[in-house]
């Protein structure tokens, strides 16, 4: 055993199971419940990483969420990932990590000549260095940049591990499981209330793992088990640990990130690795501790300097020393604690007190133990490159602004206390207001915002007996509202160090002509001249301060470091901390994975697939699909080497000439039912409906109230007070939203009813010369001539049995039926029609083929219904009704709409008769303008047009009617493609519209 | 997330719903002739106030009944919710 760092007894870690791992490719070992941070201060590591500006060097700071230092890449079960806090991540076996933002390696970083140029890295250096010659920026310091700025490297792996997401409700939940965490949840859960405690560490008690406190006459750590391990036993009670809350967003919604599987070394296939918990929770208890802060002194960055609470929870939780020669530098009692720990193990450190000499519980044992104890005392400057290894200290005046005695003493490691700072991200979120507080030099809650309440250390309670006292209190208080129960619990008794007060004492000054750097946020790497220089250039605002110098806009949102940057900005500005005010904190709390936001919505899981019943016998039949909406269509059934232009060229060839069937199941239906339902959709559509007999179809337009048209398709009176209503695809959903809207809050008074019937039904269209032959076929007792089933026309028969709705209406153009069964029918009723189809011809056309039969017809589709034309311009105002009012008519009469100049749909042929003209092309009078050229149009569809063969494209053109026979100019500068195309109707075939009636 | 109480199915999460604007605006009768200046306010003219505001939503995953909420722009609290044939005061 070679780890010259760990105690031989101390500790919660379990010294049975050694967990082997490699640091920068050096192979090392820790036990089980290690830290990765923790196994490397064992093995005396304190290098891990270079700071993001000067690439100085850098070791760790804490013990958990407020490390600022130690990031690292590292690779485990199978993945890599950046930025991993090594105060959290826990050992797991095989893991491997490396230092970030050093290059060539940690010892030797070629970038930390920056720390030589730091003239060149002021504050706003991103704004002043980097700006001239501007062609420098792409080829030069765009590069310069991204290579030096080095955070972590994101894999470019596919994640292959499965993230979840959870959604839960509670009575009360409970963000953390310190003293006053556990009281609060474990009054409400005596109460009967629904709890939740979240802890964000692998253990569960908070300080009471490290505080030296009984409760009851049992140990802290001892206590915390007895009553976690009550509260997992009853069942109202859910308590997770590796769970952390980290966001407070609206309506008491909370979000909790929890640690599932990262520190298994194996798991089963369908355990996630990490689970994002969406908590609507009644009440929420925040008692999320508070963190330690330093005092700023010089060269406070280099490695071996420690929070001095994070050296006591080194020892006493993982039974390892920082160091063995420790400075302990404080304005407050909480450090003394950390001093008799050292002195416990055998080390004997020296404490060095800002405070004049003064006596309190903890002093007075420290010196009764034979501590040496500095008063008015505190460390001027680090000495040391990668790791400390004496320190310039000073004995202050009564100002503290000079010193009477400066001395160097040896050390190896400077544990720092500057008091504490309560957590109060998440009531910040949530929207309190916050407060300052005099006592304790920091923030805290202020009013309720929403359902929160602060206990214990978050709200700025620093002993243990307020703790327990407002947690049992609050917890039993928030839980009676909601159970209506009270349990009587007595408060336990207390053994505690009682704490003398601390010193405002937060920056050390320098002696003269001495000027090392120092930092106030590590992580950014933002010193005192840093802010200094911010607010000589006139920022003011703290908001701008910290933009400016980014001070707590690193991943640990400053949690060490903002306290001190308002200290230092109120000192110069000669203002109250409260004054200055603070940034405003936002979730997440700590980083979380992308894995985690996202979920199971990934891949196929992205959204529902929609598939209709006939999907299969298209897969079996070598459709190629595409994607209309969550749909899957077939866009062609491809034969041997097809190309997608040949086979839809083939099935729309095949339609015009002989038959083809379509799968139309996705097309929006509606059922609409009651005796209104005429009246309804003479309002809705623009065309007249009242006169519909029972058993006939009739094309619809709809608009929207601006004039716009929303949607089309067709309606059929199924009888007398039943229709049946069809939509696009596209628009499916929001045409039943619209007339829900209508139907409950504008017109009440119709007695209608809608409803959605798209699943319900199976819809295959039989198209083409031959459809009425094979229809025939299909139906052997129904008269299908055009007199019994004219166009429009409505019937209603079995189909092999199963019972079908025949509606005679044309999508291509071509003489076409459209036959609806019942879902589960539907593939029995499409192999039924290639089965009678074959002697027909009849072959299955694609979306591909039905865009062109479509096209080379003019019927307008989704690429002319855009959301921007009216029914005229896509040469629809024959459907629009002058005798009845509808939804948008009042529009229809604005001047715009009127111009004699509006644009309307064309049809456009190559001149070359060969050339296809691109979607989206824009159409130009003159190809060689210098842009901008005016455009006078745009190509909505186009196709190759198989009844012409040659290409044929639909576009809404400028005074289009007066643009017939006229020659321009189709470009398409992302194809780069001009074209040169005359203007003609937008029917291409069969104007007249004989075929469908045919 | 906002949690919405719709009148029919109670206490339901935002994604449940969809936003339909402002719930006070009145579509003029239907076959009643409008001024252009009436109707225009109904198809475009929208006041946009930071504070209380009475809205249409949707409860689109749910019973598909429009309702009324009472919210405030700024803060997202919901004061009241209401089934349309209902006054919100
Ligand atoms: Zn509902």
């Amino acid at each position: 055993m070679s780890q010259p760092f760990r105690l031989n007894k101390e500790g919660l870690i379990n010294r049975n199971k050694k967990i082997s791992f490699t640091f920068n490719g050096k192979k090392l070992f820790g036990y089980e419940g290690d830290t990765i941070a923790s196994a490397l201060i064992a093995n005396g590591i304190h290098l891990v990483g270079r700071s993001f500006k000067y690439h100085r060097p850098r070791g760790f700071f804490g013990a958990g969420v407020e490390e600022p230092n130690a990031k690292l890449q590292v690779e485990f079960n199978g993945h890599s990932e950046p930025n991993v806090n090594a105060t959290e991540m826990e050992l797991v076996e095989g893991l491997s990590a490396t230092s970030q933002n050093c290059w060539p390696s940690v010892n030797f970083d070629i970038g930390a000549i920056n720390n030589f140029l730091k003239m060149f890295f002021p504050a706003g250096f991103y704004y002043k260095t980097f700006m001239w010659p501007k062609s420098f920026w792409y080829k030069i310091y765009e590069p310069f940049i991204r290579k030096a700025a080095g955070l972590g490297v994101a894999s470019l792996e596919k994640d292959k591990e499965r993230y979840e997401h959870k959604f839960e409700y509670c009575d009360l939940l409970v963000t953390g499981s310190g003293p006053s965490g556990l009281a609060s949840a474990y009054a409400a859960a005596k109460n009967g209330a629904k709890v939740i405690l979240a802890e964000d560490k692998p253990r569960f008690g908070g300080t009471l793992l490290t505080d030296d406190v009984s409760i009851d006459n049992l140990s802290g750590k001892d206590w915390a088990e007895k009553i976690v391990s009550e509260l997992k036993s009853m069942p109202n009670v859910t308590v997770k640990n590796r769970s952390q809350v980290f966001g407070y967003y609206d309506h008491n919604m909370l979000v909790m990130f929890e640690r599932v599987s990262d520190h298994l070394e194996k798991k089963s296939k369908f355990t996630p690795r990490q689970r994002l918990w969406y908590i609507r929770a009644k009440e929420t208890i925040l008692s999320t501790g508070s963190i330690e802060r330093p005092i700023v002194f010089g060269n406070n960055d280099t490695p071996g300097i420690f929070l001095s609470a994070a050296a006591k929870e080194y020892m006493k939780v993982y039974g390892v020393l920082v160091g063995k020669k420790p400075i302990i530098f404080t304005n407050n009692d909480s450090a003394y604690e950390t001093a008799l720990e050292f002195k416990k193990n055998n080390v004997e450190p020296i404490i060095l007190d800002t405070r004049e000499e003064h006596s309190s519980e903890l002093i007075d044992e420290a010196k009764s133990k034979g501590i040496d104890i500095r008063f008015s005392h505190g460390v001027i400057v680090a000495n040391g490159y990668k790791k400390v290894k004496s320190a310039k200290i000073g004995k202050l005046n009564k100002d503290k602004n000079s010193f009477e005695k400066i001395e160097t003493i040896d050390c190896d490691c400077i544990c720092v206390s500057g008091f504490w700072t309560p957590s109060v991200h998440l009531a910040s979120q949530s929207g309190n207001k916050l407060k300052y507080d005099e006592k304790i030099d920091a923030f805290i809650p202020d009013k309720k915002k929403q359902h929160e309440t602060s206990v214990g250390a978050a709200n700025g309670s620093f002993t243990l007996e307020q703790s327990l006292k407002h947690g049992f209190e609050n917890g039993a208080y928030l839980s009676a509202k909601i159970t209506d129960t009270k349990t009587e619990i007595a408060i336990p008794n207390v053994n505690e160090k009682k704490y003398g007060a601390h010193d405002k004492f937060w920056c050390m000054p320098l002696p003269k002509n001495e000027n090392p750097k120092r930092f106030v946020d590590f992580q950014n790497d933002v010193s005192v001249s840093d802010i200094e220089i911010a607010l000589r250039e006139g920022y003011r605002s703290i908001e701008h301060v910290k933009r400016y110098t980014t001070l707590g806009m690193a991943t640990d949102q400053g949690r060490t470091s903002n306290l001190n940057g308002l200290q230092l900005v109120s000192n110069i500005e000669n203002k109250i901390v409260p004054e200055v005010g603070h940034t405003t904190f936002r979730p997440p709390f700590t980083p979380i994975t992308i894995g985690t936001i996202v979920g199971r919505e990934v891949g196929m899981e992205y959204m529902p697939t929609r598939k209709t019943p006939m999907h299969e016998w298209h897969e079996r039949n070598n459709a190629v699909f595409v994607d209309a909406g969550a749909w899957k269509r077939p866009r062609y059934y491809k034969q041997g080497n097809e190309t997608l232009f040949e086979a839809s060229k083939r099935e729309a060839k095949n339609v015009r000439e002989n038959v083809g069937i379509c799968d139309v199941t996705t097309l929006g239906k509606i059922d609409i039912k009651g005796p209104d339902a005429a009246e309804f959709l003479n309002r809705v559509y623009t065309n007249a409906w009242m006169k519909l007999p029972v058993g006939k179809a009739r094309y619809g337009l709809m608009l929207r109230e601006d004039g716009i048209v929303m949607d089309d398709g067709t309606t059929t009176r199924i009888s007398e007070n039943h229709y049946h209503m069809t939509t696009t695809t596209a628009q499916a959903a929001n045409v039943l939203s619209h007339l829900e809207y209508y139907l409950q809050i504008v017109w009440p008074e119709l007695n209608v009813n809608v409803v959605s019937t798209t699943e319900q039904w199976a819809g295959a269209a039989i198209a083409g010369p031959k459809s009425r032959d094979m229809l025939s076929k299909l139906y052997p007792d129904l008269d299908v001539s055009n007199d019994a089933l004219p166009f429009m026309g409505y019937k209603e028969i079995d189909f092999f049995g199963v019972p079908s709705r025949i509606f005679r209406i044309s999508f291509s153009g071509e003489l076409a039926y459209e036959i609806n069964v019942k879902s589960d029918h539907g593939l029995f009723m499409w192999e039924k029609m290639m089965e009678v189809g074959e002697e027909f011809g009849n072959q299955p056309y694609g979306t591909e083929a039905l865009s062109t039969l479509r096209i080379e017809m003019g019927h307008v589709a989704g690429p002319e219904l855009d959301g921007r034309t009216i029914p005229s311009d896509v040469s629809l105002n024959g459907l629009v009704s002058k005798k009845k009012d509808f939804i948008g008519k009042n529009s229809l009469g604005r001047e715009a709409f009127n111009v004699e100049s509006r644009q309307k749909i064309v049809g456009l042929i190559p001149i070359d008769r060969k050339s296809s003209i691109p979607e989206g092309s824009h159409i130009v009078k003159d190809k060689n303008v210098k842009s901008p050229n005016p455009k006078l149009g745009h190509v909505s569809s186009s196709c190759w047009s198989v009844e012409n063969n040659n290409p044929f494209s639909l576009a809404i053109m400028k005074d289009g009617k007066n643009m017939i026979g006229k020659k321009f100019f189709a470009v398409s500068p992302l194809k780069n493609k001009s074209i040169e195309v005359e203007v003609i109707s937008s029917h291409y075939v069969d104007p007249e519209g004989k075929r469908v009636r045919s | 997330m906002l949690y919405i109480k719709c009148p029919y199915c109670g206490l339901r999460a935002q994604k449940e719903f969809s936003y339909g604007g402002d719930a006070t605006v009145k579509r003029p009768n239907i076959n009643e002739e409008v001024s252009n200046e009436d109707w225009d306010n109904f198809v475009y003219m929208r006041k946009s106030p930071r504070g209380k505001h009475i809205e249409l939503w949707q409860h689109i995953a749910g019973c598909r009944q429009w309702i009324k909420v009472q919210r405030d722009t700024a803060t997202h609290e919901i004061f009241q919710t209401a089934k349309v044939t209902e006054e919100i005061r």
